[in-house]
């Protein structure tokens, strides 16, 4: 049954077995055999970037459009340490990546070789799991033990480093469908007893709120339609984290819209004033919850009869980590609402109805203060009004939103609305600028007839621009649909709140012109600086049949409101309609954080 | 809670636990566990690691570690999650015995020898340690007992010549007919 091939065969042979169709990656000295290999055979295909982070980020890109696990091949030394940010991206949000690294032979590991460099030290930190391949009998168990680590439970990026030696060597290659992980037993099914309580909790609630996050796109399609299904049956007001945008539609009216920093007032506020907290997928991040001692007060145990805190996640080590839950579940997401349904369905709990009523009330008076509105009067284009447009004219079509980070990045998450998930891929827990184009590359990739825009900085943009020559080859028609500020516009609007406005080296200064610089990516640029001529301009990038990149030059000195400022609570959010002076609004203590 | 927001009211109180973790045995499995520690700003007080289980290439590591009763619950977590791991269990939870091992060197010089040789010997005896090489003006004890004894018996010979030692920290073991067992074994038991 054993088939014997070579070290370099089996990495092929294990990426049809797993059903790749798809790797991105940059050769070298150390995974020669592999590219050989590759260069053999049709099934696979594999995407030459210019840089390995953009590997790194189109495979996850690809990952979260598609739901699979997102493929990396990268050569050793360098290879291998630019490919570690994004590790760390896909670490920090969660997401399946496969990387094969090449590493120098295992005889001249240590030798400090020419491209060596401790791949698995160094990666250690930055990834769910890695393997140092060291024995050809190890490699085929070790390449399908990489898939199912980074897959299951909570996905992560995993490392296969293979010395060159091991790749050339000769062996048996065995199916994936003999691994048996040793120790590696993710708990996904959640503990029913628990979920039977957290079911009682929710029943008695006056002012409940579900806080969903990644977690639910994670758990597949399947987990936003049991979200939307229980939020339909309960009643309850919905928001969501950044890395959770889409799991429930923005079109419903029981949407609040997102919470944290930069979320909705009336998503905020719910929290503040919720007595039962109903976390499903989502971490309670520093961005989410604001000053801890001042975060979701009324729903701390004891302070009405039916106060209570319940959180949902498939990593035990998120359960009490930053906020003390009464109800914590273990589980997928997916497993555990249908559960929930199960159980809401089975005991019909009559929710206090009139309380509910009161809720939505006082929810709808938040949701009066329009916490998103921004002025668009005059000749200069606001960004809020940038990406209001491109939402507007692309939402009835096929499309898939990635970003890079910053402000342009939270006026998406504000102004961009998403109905089904997957659609929306961001670098949240990591703020890697650079992430959108290369993100947007492998999102094509894995749907190649959708729009697929990068709303991008001018700053981010530059840090993975030699990607657009990867779109150019391969004919992806992504759009890069740049807010130029001139400016990095979180830094400078952290140093008009925190530094008196000295704008330390926030200035774009000496940028590119975008527009020759997509011709000399083949690509076709557009420019636009009036809001009159927006729409054309946006049409003209939607009709373009290839890459764009649209500089869209807007208002300078434009602030991301509303915000949690550092160091406050939800209940402490500075609005647009702000008049006093933004110098003023942090404190000395909350100057020090992030 | 360590957080950007970190909460000043909840004031723990530090205290002492006592981790048992049973890992496969592969390359860097010790690197993953001690670099945890240090990447999430943990202490470790102490770490013991032998291979108990050869068959099957099961390795039992004992950390002793200090903090809040939040964040050793986070440690234990944090602990659990990473993939070699097998099982962690809290022995300080438990009824447990907890030994170390020091070899403890001390010497005599001067006008004090023969009275300092003399009052070593004793606490030597007094403590059920072992001598295991000794010159004509040197001791070597062996000292095996909860790391309490091994620090009073330490404190004691540095009065007396103490010259060097070597400690194991801590290796600990519940009370009683059950095993620690692996996960796999339990699943299969259940």
């Amino acid at each position: 049954m054993n088939e014997r091939m070579t070290g370099a065969e089996m990495v092929v042979r294990a990426f049809q077995d797993q059903d790749v169709a798809h790797i991105f990656g940059y050769p070298g000295g150390a995974v020669l055999p592999i590219y050989d290999a590759l260069f053999q055979q049709n099934s696979i295909e594999h995407i030459l970037v210019r840089h390995e982070q953009g590997a790194v980020h189109a495979a996850e890109g690809y990952a979260r459009s598609s739901g699979k696990v997102g493929v990396v091949l990268v050569t050793s030394g360098p290879g291998a340490t630019n490919a570690v940010t994004g590790l760390t991206d896909a670490l920090m949000d969660s997401i399946p990546l496969v990387c094969i690294t090449g590493q120098v032979p295992t005889y001249l590991i240590g030798s400090d070789a020419f491209q060596e460099c401790d791949t698995v030290g160094i990666t250690r930190h930055c990834t769910k799991h890695n393997y140092l391949v060291k024995r050809i009998e190890d490699l085929p168990r070790i390449l399908h033990e990489a898939f199912l680590v980074a897959k299951s439970g909570r996905p992560g990026p995993v490392v296969v480093d293979i010395p060159k030696d091991i790749q050339f060597a000769t062996g048996d290659y065995t199916g994936k469908d003999t691994i048996v992980h040793k120790s590696y037993r993710p708990r996904v099914e959640g503990d029913v007893a628990k979920i039977e309580a957290a079911v009682a909790m929710m029943a008695r609630a006056k002012k409940p709120v579900f806080y969903t996050g990644g977690g639910i796109i994670n758990a597949g399609p399947e987990a936003s339609a049991l979200l939307r299904e229980l939020a339909r049956l309960t009643g309850f007001p919905v928001t969501s984290t950044l890395m959770g945008l889409g799991a429930y539609p923005a079109n419903d009216p029981q949407w609040l819209g997102m919470l944290g920093m930069h979320g909705t007032y009336e998503a905020n506020m719910a929290m503040h004033g919720c007595d039962v907290l109903i976390n499903l997928g989502a971490r309670f991040d520093d961005r989410i919850t604001g000053r801890l001692d001042g975060f979701a007060p009324h729903s701390l145990r004891g302070r009405t009869p039916e106060a209570g805190r319940i959180h949902v996640d498939i990593d035990p080590s998120s359960l009490n980590k930053t906020v003390r839950v009464d109800i914590g579940i273990v589980g997928d997401a997916k497993n555990v609402l249908r559960e929930m349904l199960r159980l809401w369905k089975e005991k019909a709990p009559q929710p206090n109805g009139e309380a509910l009523k009161g809720w939505w009330k006082e929810i709808n008076t938040w949701r009066a203060r329009n916490s998103l509105s921004y002025e668009q009067a005059g000749p200069i284009i606001k960004p809020q009004y940038a990406i209001e447009r491109l939402y507007a004219l692309t939402k009835d079509r096929d499309t898939y939103i990635t970003t890079e980070v910053g402000q342009h990045q939270m006026w998406a998450a504000q102004h961009f609305h998403f109905d089904e998930p997957n659609r929306w891929m961001t670098s949240g827990g990591l703020g890697t600028m650079g992430y959108g184009l290369p993100a947007a590359i492998g999102v094509q990739k894995a749907h190649k007839d959708a729009l697929v825009i990068d709303i991008a900085g001018e700053a981010s943009i530059l840090m993975n621009m030699q990607e657009m020559s990867t779109a150019a080859q391969y004919r992806l028609p992504v759009k890069v649909f740049i807010l130029n500020n001139e400016y990095m516009g979180m830094v400078r609007q952290w140093q008009e709140l925190l530094h008196g406005g000295r704008y330390s080296e926030s200035y774009s200064a000496a940028l590119p012109d975008f527009v020759k610089l997509a011709e000399a990516y083949h690509a076709h640029g557009i420019r636009c600086d009036d809001p009159e001529k927006l729409d054309a301009a946006i049409m003209e990038m939607i009709d373009y049949p290839g890459p764009v990149i649209f500089d869209c030059l807007v208002a300078k000195e434009e602030n991301c409101f509303p915000m949690i400022p550092s160091g406050k609570a939800h209940n402490e959010m500075i609005l647009p309609d702000f008049k006093g002076k933004t110098s003023d609004i942090i404190d000395a203590r909350g100057k020090q954080l992030v | 809670m360590k957080s950007h927001y970190s909460d000043p009211v909840a004031l723990q109180i530090v205290e002492r636990r006592t981790f048992c973790v049973l890992v496969d045995n592969e390359p860097g499995v010790l690197a993953r566990i001690a670099g945890m520690f240090s990447g999430r700003g943990y202490n470790i007080e102490s770490l013991t690691v032998s291979e108990t289980q050869h068959e099957e290439h099961l390795s039992r590591i004992t950390i002793v570690t200090s903090g809040t009763p939040n964040v050793l619950d986070q440690i234990e977590a944090q602990l659990d999650r990473l993939v070699p791991v097998h099982r962690v269990v809290n022995l300080s939870a438990k009824s447990a015995i907890e030994r170390e091992l020091a070899l403890v060197k001390v010497a005599q010089h001067g006008a004090d020898r023969s009275e300092h040789r003399m009052e070593a010997l004793r606490l030597a005896t007094a403590f059920g340690a072992k001598t295991v090489d000794a010159t004509l003006n040197s001791f070597i004890f062996e000292l095996a007992g909860p790391s309490d004894d091994v620090e009073r018996f330490i404190n004691l010979m540095s009065a007396i010549g103490l010259v060097e030692v070597s400690r194991t920290g801590a290796a600990a073991i519940a009370r009683g007919a059950a095993g620690l067992g692996d996960r796999a074994s339990a699943e299969s038991a259940a």
